[in-house]
């Protein structure tokens, strides 16, 4: 319990990937707090990452995470792109009242 | 030892609430809070397992860029009228119990994955690279990403750009009806169709068509 290992930052991870997923599967509130439970699942990711990589002393994990990083920011900003670009054309961004593609 | 113990508690206590906060606070504003307050306590525990550059620049990029943009958008789209309830209707509260049992299933699964797993404690000294070193997280990151990960550095530099290109174009629209500065109407402006000299003639004025 004292002595902070790997598993300690992979189960850290694994509880905060799993927040992630309840809350994509959860909310029905908009689509905003959909957006950050994908970056709260990204972030479980780079949680490993760093820590396989601290842990096993191999830097690569790091530069990985360097580029989830990158990833992580281009997919917000397109997503609240459109998320923008969807309110204005339907006013609306309640999950429930997306269904133009009727599924 | 005991501190290094006493600050991974605290501060994963810390980002496993606020996440939980961030999916299950009613107001969106707040999730947006929560999230930063997640990111800062990550970042923390990055730096002090040794991983400081990824800490400053979650830092810099999450909380100084990803959640202001978030910020921005949900005080853009005004979704504060809805911010009084949870789940919209009865007809989607059905899909709380089957959510829960696929992410708990989730979470099982990786905690078996992981729990199950012995390391070699000889892989701990293979190959590692950080421990002989004097150099600094920086230091060796960046001399390992401008050699070995050249061109997958300059790719993300290309999809950072096919992002910002994206999210420009997505956005712009052109309005009609908007008094605007055009530059190029102003600069190429010619003398004759500005200005017109008429013969005054006394006692008549002139006459401005308008």
């Amino acid at each position: 319990m004292i002595e902070i290992g790997l598993g300690h930052y992979l189960t850290l991870g694994a509880v905060i990937f799993s927040i992630g997923v309840i809350g994509i599967f959860l909310n029905r509130k908009n689509i905003i707090v959909i957006l950050m439970s994908i970056e709260l699942i990204l972030l479980a990711v780079n949680i490993n990452l760093v820590a396989f990589s601290i842990y096993l002393g191999d830097l690569a994990g790091q530069v990985f995470t360097l580029f989830i990083l990158t990833v992580a920011a281009a997919e917000a900003a397109i997503g609240l792109a459109i998320i923008v670009v969807y309110f204005r054309n339907s006013g609306t961004i309640r999950v429930e009242e997306i269904d133009k593609l009727k599924g | 030892m005991i501190a290094h113990a006493i600050f991974f508690y605290t501060f994963s206590i810390i980002a496993v609430v606020s996440a939980i906060m961030v999916t299950a606070s009613k107001n969106t504003v707040h999730s947006v809070f929560f999230l930063i307050l997640d990111f800062i306590s990550i970042s923390c525990l990055f730096i002090m397992i040794g991983a400081e550059f990824l800490g400053m620049i979650m830092l810099i990029v999450y909380v100084g860029a990803v959640a202001v943009l978030f910020l921005f958008v949900v005080m853009m789209l005004n979704v504060a009228q809805q911010k009084n309830q949870w789940f919209a209707g009865q007809a989607t509260s059905k899909h709380i119990p089957v959510g829960l049992i696929i992410s708990t299933l989730i979470f099982f699964e990786i905690i078996i994955v992981i729990g199950g797993w012995k390391y070699k404690p000889e892989i701990f000294d293979i190959n590692n690279s950080l421990a002989n070193t004097s150099l600094s997280n920086t230091h060796s990151l960046g001399q390992i990403l401008y050699t070995d990960y050249i061109h997958v550095f300059q790719i993300s530099g290309m999809i950072l750009l096919v992002a910002m290109i994206g999210a420009i174009v997505l956005t712009f629209r052109q309005r009609s009806g908007v008094k605007k500065q055009s530059y190029i109407k102003q600069i190429s402006r010619e003398r004759a169709e500005g200005v017109e000299v008429l013969e005054v003639q006394s006692n008549k004025g002139v006459k401005i068509d308008d």
